[in-house]
């Protein structure tokens, strides 16, 4: 029998977990990423993993993680699989506890959890406030012994360029470049699974780790693969401004018992600690006093831009707000929250144990993505899979935290068999496919290589790329108001016009940084565009897409799927209903019970 | 702390493993909470020396930015330590950056940890499971082991207690701290512990256990505060129990 070949692209949680299955299924498999794939950013999940195992004695169950689920995202999200992934989650905190994650234990050495946003159970399995760095390694370590026998060839230091796709529309492998060497090649492969995570590099600063650029997203766009949902970014409430990265703290913080507040006097000059208790505004708990600092991140994230600029209660005026844990026990915080209190204190000098935290919202996440087809994790092009962040269809119109770690392992572990099972059936295999297919896709980048190298203008990659950064998250990130989605949409259109001036400050052919930063800027800002455009066409507040000009949620015309499709070098957005199957949809109100 | 509203850098660059090293000064205007990254990237936008010389963009790995990925060790100020979590603030000036001197340079700042991976990969860090499969829950772990254990894994492979060790050099192929301790992480785990002696055997030998000179260097360069130089003492005593082991039973 022909043995068939599979590609990942991206060694995060999904890539892994999917690596790790298709290995099981006796198909070889080859894995690229960027970085080593333990540098991968899911490392940088900090606060746990859901799973309604029920071992707080509340009476939690997988239906009331998928009724959270489907209500937190905003019933935006296709309903049959979310309740798969919510069934399946239990069974994937037990994998992970038998890779050997040292998750936080009971006295009695059982699993322990914590409590999350936008949920009223103790939900959260987490090792520290470390979580997704312990789970990347589990599942790294597990892809290393699969290697030591054989079935896995990891390609570290290789970005993914583009699908090589057939005149049949069927996908046949990939041309990547070497980070070190610059040589464009292509790799044939029967099926290949994209988990290039997620997009933050748009937004210029964001929790995101720098290879979180969405490139790969764009440049399958670009080559026919739809998006979805672009619009729906998830801005985490609670993060640490800094000029290189807006530093994540983790809602876990709040899980332990964290408060939100500020001083009620407008101004206050005093330091934190010497404003007495009834001086502070908890406004989180004061409006919200079901869930108090626990609501779900779009609805945290808009009460603190209410406080700050509606208010005008801000730090001494500054857009920041107290994210205190002074009153926990050190003990408690430091067996439990340690790994973020600790990038506090380094990026800060100041000990979050001693001083309230200042923090405020940042661009965190994408719930849209490639446009995936249910329980196969396929695209719309054959041959080509998708898991993890990139892909759209688990969080609806908003993720709630800690259910991003859930999705890439149930995503990467279903796409693997998926995608195993589809290259098994495939009449002619990619080794099979004409040479000149490749040739000319490897030809096609080679070009741009050489056409960005050899190009003089005056435009400098890093100024364009800022100002993309400012544009969205100005205009494209919490509110959203459509004349200036329309200028911004402009705007971006006039940085691609700027984008074909750029001038590389390094034309050599080794180890290029530049040169690969450029071609990753060029897919950002179209993608940038399908994300405005996205938001523009939306007339109706959802999740974390929010417009005062239409400031309800309007199941009527838009409970449904926004898909993008390029065509002919063009944006072309389509819709398609929502599978609301299981449960109907009902307002989302968090001031009170549901 | 600098009162000069100026950062100046000096950076050793290298063109490709074939070229040689150069040195060359940079300058920047100051800003609150700057650290060595941030410098890197001012130097990308205008990648123009002290004396006016255009150059190229100095390459570098990062990633996270939040010391927790491992990707931007290099030495600073001629100590090993990640870029993103050096305060400009708590360094003196000029700040020196070179690449990690114990592996090979790829381009500048860029280096390759390749061996590392590799050690792993000899010493089986991983717990060996069955299956993805479910198969039920993990053995259960009293708090007191994985409070133990838990720093242990938060190892970021980024290289810098191989730096500061001088067993680790051209003439010797010693693994480095954090593969030792890596072992001890897997031994100490309930299902890790089952194949304790096939991880045991693979630190003996050359580039094992045996060829740490107890210098402790490691321990203060790490940046996770990992207790090093405890996981090689523990894997020198299980080394030594094989070996005794092993010489009885024959």
């Amino acid at each position: 029998m022909r043995q068939p070949k599979i590609i990942i692209v991206g060694g995060g949680l999904a890539g892994l977990m999917a690596t790790i299955r298709v290995a099981e299924a006796g198909v070889p498999v080859e894995l690229f990423s960027i970085v080593p794939v333990k540098r991968s950013h899911s490392v940088c999940a900090q606060g746990g993993i859901n799973a309604a195992k029920n071992q707080k004695g509340e009476g939690d169950t997988t239906q009331k993680h998928f009724d959270d689920t489907i209500y937190g995202g905003d019933f935006l999200a296709n309903q049959p699989l979310v309740k798969r992934m919510c069934e399946a989650a239990p069974g994937i905190i037990d994998l992970l506890d038998r890779m050997g994650v040292m998750f936080n234990r009971t006295p009695e050495g059982l699993l322990d959890y914590r409590r999350f946003g936008g949920t009223l159970y103790h939900r959260t399995a987490f090792a520290g406030a470390t979580t997704g760095q312990q789970l990347l390694y589990a599942l790294d370590e597990q892809v290393r012994r699969h290697e030591s026998e054989g079935k896995v060839a990891r390609r570290e230091g290789w970005t993914f360029l583009s699908a090589v796709i057939d005149e049949a529309r069927v996908c046949h492998g990939i041309c990547a470049m070497d980070l070190r060497s610059m040589e464009v090649k292509t790799f044939p492969a029967d099926a290949v699974i994209f988990c290039t995570g997620g997009i933050g590099a748009i937004f210029g600063r964001s929790t995101n780790s720098v290879v979180c650029t969405g490139s790969a997203q764009s440049a399958l766009f670009q080559q026919g693969v739809d998006y979805a949902n672009g619009e729906f970014i998830q801005v985490h409430p609670t993060a640490i401004p800094g000029e290189d990265k807006l530093r994540l703290m983790s809602e876990s913080a709040r899980g332990e018992g964290g408060r939100v507040w500020v001083p009620k006097k407008s101004g206050d000059k005093r330091t934190a600690r010497s404003i007495p208790e009834s001086e502070r505004f908890y406004f989180l708990e004061e409006w919200y006093p079901k869930y108090g600092n626990l609501v779900p991140r779009d609805i945290a994230t808009r009460a603190i831009h209410r406080i700050v600029y509606q208010e005008k209660l801000g730090i001494d005026g500054q857009a920041a707000v107290y994210l205190d844990v002074t009153h926990i026990p050190r003990e408690t915080l430091n067996r439990k929250l340690e790994g973020i209190l600790e990038i506090y204190e380094k990026f800060l000098g100041v000990d979050p144990r001693d001083e309230p935290m200042k923090v405020f919202p940042a661009m965190h996440y994408t719930m849209g993505g490639i446009w995936v087809n249910g329980e196969d994790q396929d695209t719309n092009v054959p041959g080509i899979f998708a898991a993890g962040e990139c892909e759209y269809q688990y969080h609806g119109a908003n993720r709630l935290g800690a259910n991003s770690l859930v999705s890439c392992i149930f995503g990467g572990g279903i796409a693997g068999p998926a995608a195993a099972k589809y290259a098994r059936n495939l009449e002619k295999s990619a080794e099979a496919t004409e040479s000149s297919v490749f040739a000319r896709e490897q030809m096609r980048q080679e070009e741009k290589n050489q056409a960005l190298i050899a190009q003089e203008g005056a435009e400098n990659p890093i100024a364009i790329w800022k100002e993309m950064g400012e544009i969205m998250t100005e205009h494209v990130t919490v509110t959203r108001v459509n004349k200036d989605l329309q200028s911004a949409y402009t705007r971006l259109t006039d940085l691609e016009a700027r984008y074909k001036k750029i001038n590389l400050s390094d034309r050599s052919r080794w180890s290029n940084q530049t040169l690969n930063f450029a071609r990753e800027l060029e897919n950002m800002l179209i993608l940038a565009r399908v994300i405005t455009m996205g938001a523009f066409c939306r007339n109706e507040s959802r999740g974390a897409h929010y417009k005062p000009e239409f400031p309800e949620r309007d199941d009527t015309r838009w409970l449904k799927t926004t898909r993008a499709k390029w065509a002919d070098g063009e944006i072309k957005l389509s819709y398609e209903p929502v599978d609301i199957s299981q449960i109907p949809p009902r307002p989302r109100r968090y001031d009170a019970a549901k | 702390m600098p009162d000069t509203k100026q950062v100046v850098l000096l950076i050793k660059r290298q063109a490709s493993p074939q070229d040689p090293a150069r040195w060359e000064e940079f300058a920047m205007p100051w800003r609150p909470s700057m650290n060595v990254i941030i410098c890197l990237r001012d130097i990308a936008e205008n990648p123009v020396t002290c004396d006016g010389k255009k150059t190229t963009p100095v390459s570098y790995d990062s990633n996270c930015l939040e010391e927790v990925c491992g990707s931007c060790a290099m030495r600073i100020n001629g100590k090993a330590g990640m870029a993103c979590s050096a305060l400009v603030d708590r360094l003196e000036q000029p700040i020196r950056l070179e690449p990690l001197s114990k592996f090979p340079v790829v381009r500048d700042l860029s280096v390759d940890r390749q061996f590392m991976f590799d050690s792993l990969k000899r010493v089986k860090a991983w717990i060996p499971i069955d299956g993805s499969y479910n198969l039920g829950e993990g053995p259960r772990i009293a708090p007191a082991v994985q409070e133990k254990a838990y720093p242990l894994s938060r190892c970021i492979t980024c290289g810098n207690c191989l730096e500061v060790c001088p067993q680790v050099n051209k003439h010797n192929n010693f693994m480095g701290a954090a593969i030792f301790s890596q072992v001890r992480l897997f031994n100490m785990h309930p299902t890790g512990a089952m194949h304790a002696k096939e991880r045991i055997r693979a630190v003996m030998g050359r580039g094992g256990i045996e060829d740490c000179a107890n210098a402790q260097n490691c321990v203060k360069a790490c940046p996770k505060e990992i207790p090093l130089t405890e996981s090689l003492a523990e894997i020198n005593r299980q080394t030594w129990k094989q070996a005794l082991l092993d010489w009885v039973i024959g």
